[in-house]
């Protein structure tokens, strides 16, 4: 629930297909996109092959040599985009920094740090383990990080909520902006990509086999096989809207969340979650311009994600697209990177496509798979996480006044 | 006889705890505090834990507590290893 | 005054799973025996460690801890599930509640790490291999993401509604309740099953406390090991469990007749931007928690009956909880009682808070305190009421609990017995 609208006022992004905001974006434009073969470890005896990595960003110069040494390198990217949105909203010179927050999602913490240390202590012994591994793998270190790096004392937080804390973490943000906190840094930076991940990923299911990166990860297309899981994702800064008059990309104007049990139909929940997020965002379905899917890349998820867009808004009858194509699913760090998106979409009235993917007529929607211009007011982002967790959100451009509001 | 010398502090410094940009570690091992260095208390132990392996030794909690300086890790460790070998 | 009416939460059911007592009522008579469950380590062999010294939880043999699927759970959501179902049972709400209109906001600050370590040992071949050997077992991935731990409760309780895992380190267990209370408040939800999980006693975190020298290396004394606000104390003990709260909106429970353990009046929490593990010594982020935990609460200083200390038996963390009670309670500080269930119940990492909540409940139904146990050698440095060894009577309206956790998080809560204005 969003009680007052929250103001999207810095955008921080690391992604397989951009190091920063604007890479990211005009890479997204472009329908780049950033799957190939895992090269961070060999991946090839595993039954997923493919990634979304982050390529050539080193943050040793950003971070300096402690920094380095006491992170994993989730931490690194998660600090990296964070000092990137709060330059770019400017909080630092606005606020004081005792009355900002961190909110951020997480799902494995700092995993690669974790299995060096596990290697240490089975292989070695206990005086082999770090003296950083109390915390480096623990789930609140990005929060704890940006909050010492940047010097925010406000109430802050960590959610895990599977690939949908992300949105939950924006919506708690927005209500601390309510109850004290001038501004907050919100999102997710996630990745798991070492051995020990990615095992864990395989065991999920959900995971495609294929090999070619052009026809791995295919949201509501009929040859989907399964997610290519990626790392990154982006930092948020909020401030209530009325502080941030003409610095907003977007506002946050809706959220909503719920849980699938195993017992039940997920679309019911999905659909009341969907609707939930409409009603809280006071924007009549007619009124949404984009839909950022949350496509799983399953043809049974995808289906279920397409019959509630069918039934919320009418067989297609509004544009849906699955910037995540490009970069594969990023955990925790998705559905920040496709709020991140849509912020920008909003601003430039564009709405980038959904690479690869060839959509099914069976699922009744409107899949944008070329970039598409043409101003925006009001977009839907839907995320679904492993074992039923499901959010979503309403975000509106800040010059948007809704009729009958 | 010393037997960990302010190079050796050094090198585990660097290897546990990194070196930030700016921080001269060849001037200021010798003149100045780990904290004057930009080091804390968790950098201080991960490079006494790994020179108390690499020597076979672990430095008393009392005695780490007062460690102010690379030259007092040295001593630590120093010492460790000569109670070491009377025992 | 909003003309809105204003939302309240109570707690309606109470759930416990700790060192030396499964179940709520075994946990408080300890509690008041002022019993230690601090012992030689055992959940793994403490040969080769410096602290072997642990709070471990014995769950009855008839807990089960396996899915219907088959499913091996993690010992944090078995210790999660028993303390819910109690907690359920306790509330009774029976049917009363649309599952959508429930939740679940649970607090862990590691997860499944004891199972993630057991699969690792496995796979890897005891640390040979990096690239792990490729068949996991299926659940790998429930241990991977700790949010199952809150999706499994969320299928016994039957929730729809927002399900997640609060993971602020040590004050998870605070933030959680504080989350969840705010999801009644805002009119996300009607109740919410809340509370902390932990379990944590396994090599790999016996071994990172091991190298920031954190715990406690009293391994001949095992039950004197947790000592907080005692002058010997020398680190803390680390030990495991669960609390499970029910948590509904208060009209809601007047409604159905529920009995009422207390009302979750304030919440606070703020991080110090200091450092990953160490504390300020003038504990004023702590403070400032506590601060506005009383300002949500619109309760004074004079007004808070008890203190459920963070106490976690350092030093570092002595000085600091003191200081900051010094600072937002006032000359309050001196006279109230405050003592630390670790000292008995060992430091759970993110379960503690929510256990030590439901201590707090507790305190306010039977008006009883409980005390610090271990406490034979004051510290000059520390001038509060820290009610050794011995419970006392105390007619508890309004009690606070505090937390600090790494990552620099400290949060603050009050609680109070419930008053319906007629």
């Amino acid at each position: 629930m969003i009680r007052e609208p929250a103001a999207i006022t810095g955008i921080g992004i690391v992604s397989p297909i951009g190091n920063d905001r604007e890479a990211h974006w005009i890479a997204q434009q472009k329908g780049v996109h950033g799957i190939a073969a895992v090269e961070r470890f060999d991946a090839s005896s595993y039954a997923s092959t493919l990634a979304g990595e982050v390529r050539d960003l080193d943050p040793a110069p950003a971070l300096g040599g402690r920094l380095m040494s006491s992170t994993d390198w989730m931490t690194q990217m998660s600090l990296v985009a964070a000092a990137e949105a709060v330059a770019d909203s400017g909080i630092a010179e606005r606020h004081e920094p005792g009355r900002c927050g961190v909110f951020t999602a997480s799902t494995a913490g700092g995993y690669e740090f974790g299995q060096r240390e596990l290697q240490n202590l089975w292989s070695r012994g206990p005086k082999y383990v770090s003296a950083y591994q109390s915390y480096a793998w623990f789930y609140a270190v990005n929060t704890g990080q940006i909050s010492i790096r940047h010097g925010f004392k406000g109430h802050s937080g960590v959610v895990v909520a599977d690939a949908a804390g992300a949105l939950d973490a924006l919506a708690s943000s927005a209500a601390h902006l309510h109850h004290g906190n001038a501004a907050m840094v919100s999102g997710a930076v996630d990745g798991t990509l070492c051995p020990w991940g990615w095992v864990a990923h395989v065991a999920g299911g959900g995971t495609t086999s294929a090999s070619d990166p052009e026809t791995a990860y295919l949201p509501f297309d009929p040859r989907a096989s399964g997610a290519v899981v990626g790392e990154g994702g982006a930092h948020l800064v909020l401030e209530r809207a009325a502080d941030a008059t003409g610095r907003a990309y977007a506002l946050l104007v809706g959220h909503a969340s719920g849980f699938v049990r195993s017992s039940q139909d997920p679309t019911t929940v999905l659909r009341r979650v969907v609707e939930a997020a409409l009603a809280d965002a006071d924007v009549r379905p007619d009124r949404i311009d984009l839909v950022l899917a949350d496509g799983a890349g399953t043809v049974a998820a995808d289906a279920d994600e397409a019959a509630v867009l069918r039934s919320v808004f009418g067989p297609r009858r509004v544009p849906v697209t699955v910037p995540k194509a490009a970069v594969g699913r990023l955990q925790a760090g998705g559905a920040a990177l496709d709020v991140a998106v849509a912020a920008l979409a909003l601003r430039d009235g564009l709405t980038p496509p959904t690479v690869h993917s060839q959509v099914d007529p069976a699922h009744g929607i409107d899949l944008v798979t070329e970039p598409r211009a043409g101003s925006l007011n009001s977009v839907l982002v839907v995320a679904r996480g492993r074992g039923g967790f499901v959010s979503a959100v309403v975000l509106t451009s800040p010059h948007h006044h809704p009729e009958g509001a | 006889m010393p037997v960990i010398t302010l190079d050796d502090v050094k090198r585990a410094l660097v290897e546990g705890a990194g070196v930030d940009a700016g921080v001269d570690l060849e001037r200021g091992i010798a003149t100045l505090t780990f904290e004057e260095l930009g080091y804390d208390s968790l950098a201080v132990l991960e490079t006494g834990l790994r020179l108390g392996r690499e020597n076979g030794v672990e430095i008393d909690d009392e005695q780490l507590a007062d460690i102010e300086t690379p030259q007092d890790l040295a001593d630590a460790v120093n010492q460790a290893l000569a109670e070491a070998a009377v025992a | 005054m909003s003309a809105r009416q204003q939302r309240r939460v109570v707690v309606t059911g109470v759930g416990v799973v700790a060192p030396g007592g499964v179940g709520r009522e075994p946990f408080w008579t300890q509690l008041q025996e002022g019993r230690t469950a601090t012992r030689r380590l055992s959940n793994c062999p403490p040969e080769g460690f410096r602290s072997q010294v642990a709070a471990e939880v014995d769950l009855p043999a008839d807990v089960v801890a396996t899915r219907p699927d088959g499913a091996v759970l993690d010992r944090a959501t078995v210790f999660a599930m028993v303390a819910a179902r109690e907690a359920w049972d306790d509330a009774a709400p029976a049917s009363h509640y649309a599952a959508e209109r429930l939740g679940v906001c649970l607090g862990s600050a590691v997860g499944a790490t004891t199972s993630l370590e057991r699969v690792y040992r496995d796979m890897s071949h005891e640390g040979e291999l990096w690239n792990v050997v490729a068949d996991a077992p299926p659940e790998l991935y429930d241990y991977f993401v700790p949010s199952s731990i809150a999706a499994e409760v969320a299928e016994l309780v039957g929730a729809d509604g927002p399900v997640s895992v609060i993971s602020t380190g040590c004050t998870s267990g605070i933030d959680a309740v504080g989350q969840a209370a705010d999801l009644i408040r805002s009119g996300v939800l009607d109740a919410v099953v809340s509370g902390a999980t932990e379990a944590p006693i396994s090599e790999i975190t016996v071994a990172c406390f091991d190298s920031i020298r954190a715990t406690s290396t009293d391994n001949e004394t095992p039950e004197r090991a947790s000592r907080p606000f005692d002058a010997t104390r020398g680190g803390f003990v680390l030990g495991e469990g669960a609390a499970v709260f029910v948590l509904e909106e208060l009209t809601h429970a007047l409604d159905r007749g529920a009995t009422v353990y207390a009302e979750v009046v304030g919440y606070g929490s703020r991080c110090n931007a200091h450092h990953m593990t160490g504390l300020r010594a003038d504990g004023a982020e702590l403070a400032e928690a506590v601060t506005a935990a009383l300002d949500q609460a619109q309760v004074t200083a004079p007004e808070i009956d008890y203190v459920n200390a963070h106490g976690s038996g350092t030093k570092q963390n002595d000085l600091h909880e003191t200081a900051a009670l010094l600072r937002s309670l006032g000359e309050r500080a001196r006279e109230v009682p405050i003592s630390s269930i670790k000292s008995m119940v060992g430091h759970s990492l993110g379960a503690i808070g929510s256990i030590e909540i439901a201590a707090c409940l507790l305190v306010l139904r039977d008006g009883v305190v409980p005390p610090t146990a271990n406490l034979t050698t004051p510290d000059p440095d520390l001038p509060l009421d820290y009610v050794p060894n011995t419970s006392r009577a105390v007619a508890a309206r309004t009690v606070l609990t505090t937390g600090s956790g790494f990552g620099g998080f400290q949060s603050a809560m009050v609680l109070r017995t419930l008053e319906v204005a007629r």
